[in-house]
């Protein structure tokens, strides 16, 4: 219980024991805990930051999404409408090459109608005039008649 | 320091009181107890050399669990200190974290079996040799330990007030509060007052810590010895050994909460000087 020189040396050992924690043990120790704290809070607002970079990003996927699908219904409706525009096209001409086609075949017609009705008159008045001669059962001098059946065949 | 009493308890236990004392002089102050000094010191480069290796290699990444657990212990005393004590903190964390690792190691010594040294010396030396030889190796029950802690804190705690309000400041302070007053004439009437008021304050302070912790670690080490006095009978053998280690598991309570008061006070007692009134 009596109180003597031992204090003093706890004193110098409390003394010592201070210093060395001020000076070697505290400041690594406490830089080591601010440093990984520091660390962590990065980290945290580097999440933070990600997610919200996530989002933008997110929202602006949707507004490409969004923006391609207008422009491929606009491109489909564009090749509808050249598309419809090509058959009208197609059709127009094919009608006016048919009519023309047509307008040919009708004149050709009209030309060989005439034709054979020229032949026809040929065989027809050679025809008459062997009937005739059948007939007649004599020599008609065709060229004495000639006049006359020339008339004849134009009359046919 | 015989494990058998031969004079009943009372000598058991006034034997276990004694110092391993060395006379540097004449008069009961010209003494020094080596085994609470050597203990005492030792504990300290313990505490000092675990600390610091783990310092030395402390990252900033992913801490092993020896380092994880230092952290938590510093921050756990910044933490505390961070609380009370508005301000630069560099200096005075590290006083509560040295405070607080030393005075629950040095209580810790309470834990060890009373009898350990004294039987070393008996197996080393003889009995005889071991009934001169006295060696009391919880540093905390030695009153001159705890003296010596709290007057270092208190001179400590004066550097601080008379770094926050200079030499001139804390002795104004010392004659002008608590009682204040606007007529000089009132002023200086109540100097004698406010000083002798300061003065019993801040007395007060070394003398409750060292007391309290004192008186704690003491009180601890003369149930232990009491409970010891049970082992002397075959009868008593058990309840003493039952006694014992639910005293033991009390006090690691004890130990770590006067270590943890002595602390707080510490920081409160700065804060306080700190403060401008």
């Amino acid at each position: 219980m009596d109180i003597n020189l031992t204090f003093l040396g706890q004193m110098v050992s409390f003394a010592i024991l201070v210093w060395f924690t001020t000076k070697f043990i505290w400041p690594q120790l406490n830089h080591a805990i601010e440093e990984r704290q520091k660390k962590v809070a990065d980290g945290l607002a580097a999440a933070e930051k990600a997610r919200a970079e996530l989002k933008d990003a997110d929202a602006k996927v949707a507004a490409e999404i969004k923006q391609a699908r207008q422009q491929a219904a606009e491109i489909i409706e564009r090749a509808q409408g050249q598309a419809n525009q090509i058959v009208d096209k197609a059709r127009a001409e094919a009608t006016a090459e048919a009519n023309r086609l047509k307008a040919n075949a009708a004149e050709e017609i009209v030309s060989m109608q005439q034709r054979a009705r020229e032949e026809l008159r040929g065989w027809v008045g050679r025809l008459a005039v062997q009937g005739a001669e059948k007939i007649v059962q004599r020599e008609i001098d065709a060229s004495a008649h000639k006049a006359m059946l020339d008339q004849l065949v134009a009359e046919i | 320091m015989a494990s058998e009493p031969q004079g009943g308890l009372t000598e058991y236990i006034q034997h276990h009181l004694h110092h391993n004392t060395v006379s540097l002089g004449d008069g009961a102050f010209m003494k020094i107890h080596l085994d609470s000094i050597l203990v005492a010191f030792l504990l300290g480069a313990v505490f000092c050399l675990w600390f610091w290796l783990k310092a030395r290699k402390a990252t900033s990444g992913v801490p092993s669990k020896g380092q994880a657990f230092v952290e938590l212990i510093v921050e756990f005393v910044d933490t505390q200190v961070k609380d009370t004590f508005h301000g630069d903190r560099r200096t005075v964390t590290p006083l509560a974290l040295s405070i607080f690792m030393w005075v629950t190691f040095l209580n810790a010594m309470d834990l060890l079996p009373l009898d350990a040294p004294s039987w070393t010396v008996k197996t080393a030396a003889g009995a005889e040799v071991a009934h001169h030889t006295f060696f009391r190796w919880v540093p905390t029950a030695d009153i001159n330990t705890t003296v010596g802690l709290a007057l270092a804190v208190f001179f400590i705690v004066l550097a601080h007030g008379m770094k926050a309000k200079g030499a001139l400041g804390f002795g104004k302070e010392l004659m002008t509060a608590p009682f204040h007053a606007h007529n000089p004439v009132v002023v200086a009437i109540l100097v004698p007052f406010n000083f002798l008021l300061n003065v019993v304050e801040y007395l007060s302070k070394p003398v409750s810590l060292a007391m309290r912790l004192f008186g704690n670690m003491y009180g601890g080490e003369l149930v232990f010895m009491l409970i010891a006095g049970l082992f002397a009978g075959w009868i008593s053998f058990l309840p003493g050994v039952l006694f014992n280690t639910a005293w033991a598991i009390f006090h690691i309570l004890i130990i770590l909460l006067q270590a943890f008061i002595f602390m707080m006070l510490t920081i409160v007692y700065i804060a306080t000087a700190r403060e401008h009134h």
